[in-house]
């Protein structure tokens, strides 16, 4: 009973806070609303019984998708009243495109039937062990490919995060922690022999 | 119930204990203390003038890699979260395996390194 | 039905059992968070040759109350210009996520609130929640030290959250498991078997990212008075206020707890013979936690503040590269002389 009460409730307010997401003023608003969402979907997650993958959720998507979010809402200077503006115009095409993205989910679901193969990978389930071990055996042996495809993927996810961001300022002077240590007393110290009332000069 | 949500149970009671308790505290703040609000006093703070331009500004791009290479670099611990808890049951291939995952990502470590995105100026 | 039967069968039972084990941590904890500002302050005065708070109680030992007190008697100001629904909800949030961590920790064999089966990970998703009370905080002010504060912070906690996953990492690898009570009977024995011996480094690497997750000296520049008056609580006031500085000092509690379970064997007495062993576990996970406490404020009362440059470049530059090939090294060490548990 307490089971399906919960899903209930963790459903209808993912449900809920979604659609505060898209419908919310302030863009900030929205951010704290997809949390909001990450985390009941983290708990319907949950309720199926994959503790990993809850956890995961949100250890990735709100401890670190959605701080990059905020990051970038809360630092952009947006005026709302032009952002109103914009909502009426790119109505149509925002529709078309979710019409179409509709059109073929359905289309989808309509063609959708279990692969013949499917019924035999499916392994059996082994009861004991929780799950965060059972999905380690299986994803860096059995789908080490998929597993050096994700590697690949994060690499180029790096590379594009640093291209596209990375903007270097002219005569910025830094610190040099090697040169700094490094330094000898001979290169830094001059002794000079001066006579009384001449001075250096050099 | 099965016995795995039963340990999850104690965690949203807590939550709930420990929300009731913030807004106890809050609450109890509000309605003992005298209110006397007046516009200096709810002005943001600035030494010695009224402040004269809107405080959430644009900065610098900087913020937004580290919170991008935080992403890719959580990802990764993520991954070897159920590695390190299956180490032993996946032997030398699970090892060298994930040597080979880390090694991809060194290679991306380095180019930011060589590249001066963790730099800080 | 007996009050026995009650307890075990019944769903009100149960409920109460629960609320009873939930007050039951959150109550001493926020008594340690409370005496914890006063030997924070006792120990710097004693750094710095002065008496500390005297005054109220014998030794100043009513302090933190009167001022606690005196934050519940002061005025909840809610600037003009700010987001009034976030900026009374960012320091609940702090605070909140603070209390809640404790659940999963173990105090003693089976002393545990929720026995979980990924309670580290449970753990590192909601120390990475701790962020969000700042940056709200900082964005629903409203002003520009607060708004410099969170930024600073965030982006400092997000840095060194990734060195203390690696740290995470490299204990796992030894116990095997993501359960903190499986994670503590794999040190068992003497303080020799407790995995700060042969984790070293790693040890270290997690105390300093403990000091930059939770914002103290020398990583407290989100707070830098010199620049920034207070930071991301630049305008709080009253409760608000306080539910910050409650959330800083359980945060550091937590982390201390973390350390003592994941690094001084939890619940295991140092020396595992008879007249050690009598006294019962939980008095040593606090005496554990008191330890990691004490060197968090005598860091505080001796180190200078690090600058902003310097602080990014010791986390991405140095620990991030060194805990990564510690994981690595770790892993190999096993994989090659079968270390760690069968």
């Amino acid at each position: 009973m307490i089971h399906a009460l919960a899903f209930y409730v963790f459903a209808a307010v993912t449900v809920v806070s979604a659609f505060m997401v898209i419908s919310a003023r302030n863009p900030v608003h929205s951010v704290l609303y997809l949390i909001l969402a990450f985390f009941n979907s983290a708990a319907l997650f949950l309720l199926m019984g994959a503790e990993f993958i809850a956890m995961i959720l949100v250890i990735v998507y709100v401890g670190a998708v959605a701080v990059l979010f905020l990051f970038v809402v809360m630092m952009l200077d947006i005026n709302i009243a032009e952002l109103r503006q914009g909502f009426l115009k790119y109505l149509p095409i925002g529709a078309a495109v979710g019409i179409a993205l509709f059109a073929e989910i359905l289309l989808a679901l309509g063609a959708w039937s279990v692969s013949p193969v499917a019924a035999g990978s499916l392994r059996a389930k082994v009861s004991d062990v929780p799950n965060t071990e059972a999905l380690g055996r299986l994803i860096y042996t059995d789908y080490m490919f998929l597993f050096q495809a994700a590697g690949m993927v994060l690499l180029i996810a790096m590379i594009g995060a640093i291209v596209l961001t990375l903007r270097t300022r002219p005569g910025v002077r830094r610190q040099k922690i090697a040169a700094q240590i490094g330094r000898r007393r001979e290169e830094a110290v001059v002794l000079v022999k001066t006579r009384v009332g001449e001075g250096v000069s050099s | 119930m099965d016995a795995l949500l039963i340990e999850y149970l104690p965690i949203l009671v807590f939550i709930g204990i420990a929300a009731g308790l913030t807004i106890a505290m809050v609450g109890a703040s509000y309605l003992i203390a005298r209110q006397a609000p007046d516009s200096e006093k709810l002005s943001p703070f600035e030494c010695g003038f009224a402040p004269f331009s809107d405080a959430r500004a644009q900065f610098d791009v900087r913020f937004y890699l580290v919170a991008i290479l935080f992403i890719i670099f959580d990802l990764e611990v993520a991954f070897l979260f159920p590695w390190a808890v299956a180490f032993k049951d996946i032997g030398t291939f699970g090892f060298w395996s994930m040597m080979l995952f880390l090694g991809i990502l060194t290679v991306g470590f380095v180019y930011e390194w060589k590249k001066g995105a963790l730099e800080w100026e | 039905m007996t009050l026995a039967q009650f307890f075990t069968t019944h769903w009100l039972g149960h409920l109460i059992v629960m609320v009873a084990q939930c007050l039951a941590i959150v109550v001493p904890l926020l008594v340690a968070v409370a005496y914890m500002t006063y030997a924070d302050r006792k120990i710097w005065a004693a750094i710095q040759l002065r008496r500390g708070p005297n005054v109220v109680g014998p030794f100043g030992l009513l302090q933190p109350f009167a001022d606690g007190l005196k934050l519940v008697l002061k005025e909840t100001i809610v600037p003009s210009g700010a987001n009034k629904v976030l900026f009374v909800l960012a320091p609940m949030i702090t605070f909140i996520t603070a209390l809640i961590a404790w659940a999963v920790v173990p105090f003693d064999d089976g002393w545990v609130v929720a026995d979980i089966n990924v309670g580290i990970l449970y753990l590192f998703a909601i120390s990475s929640l701790g962020v969000y009370g700042i940056m709200i905080a900082g964005w629903a002010s409203n002003s520009k030290y607060a708004f410099l504060g969170a930024l600073r912070s965030a982006a400092q906690m997000v840095s060194y959250e990734v060195s203390i996953g690696f740290v995470l990492i490299t204990v796992l690898l030894c116990a095997g498991s993501l359960n903190l009570s499986a994670i503590v009977k794999a040190q068992e024995g003497g303080f020799w078997s407790w995995y700060w011996l042969p984790l070293f480094p790693m040890f270290i690497v997690f105390f300093i990212s403990a000091l930059a997750e939770t914002n103290r000296t020398p990583f407290d520049l989100p707070m830098s008075e010199a620049e920034l008056v207070a930071g991301f609580h630049t305008e709080y006031s009253a409760m608000t206020f306080g539910l910050f500085f409650l959330g800083e000092y359980a945060n550091m509690i937590l982390l201390s707890g973390m350390g003592a379970v994941l690094f001084l064997g939890g619940w295991y007495s140092p020396l595992p013979f008879a007249p050690f062993t009598w006294i019962p576990g939980v008095v040593w996970f606090a005496l554990k936690i008191a330890v990691l406490l004490f060197v968090f404020s005598w860091t505080k009362g001796t180190v200078p503040r690090y600058r902003y440059d310097q602080l990014m470049r010791l986390g991405w530059k140095v620990f991030l590269p060194f805990s990564l090939l510690w994981v690595a090294l770790t892993a190999a060490a096993i994989q090659l002389f079968g270390w760690g548990p069968g």
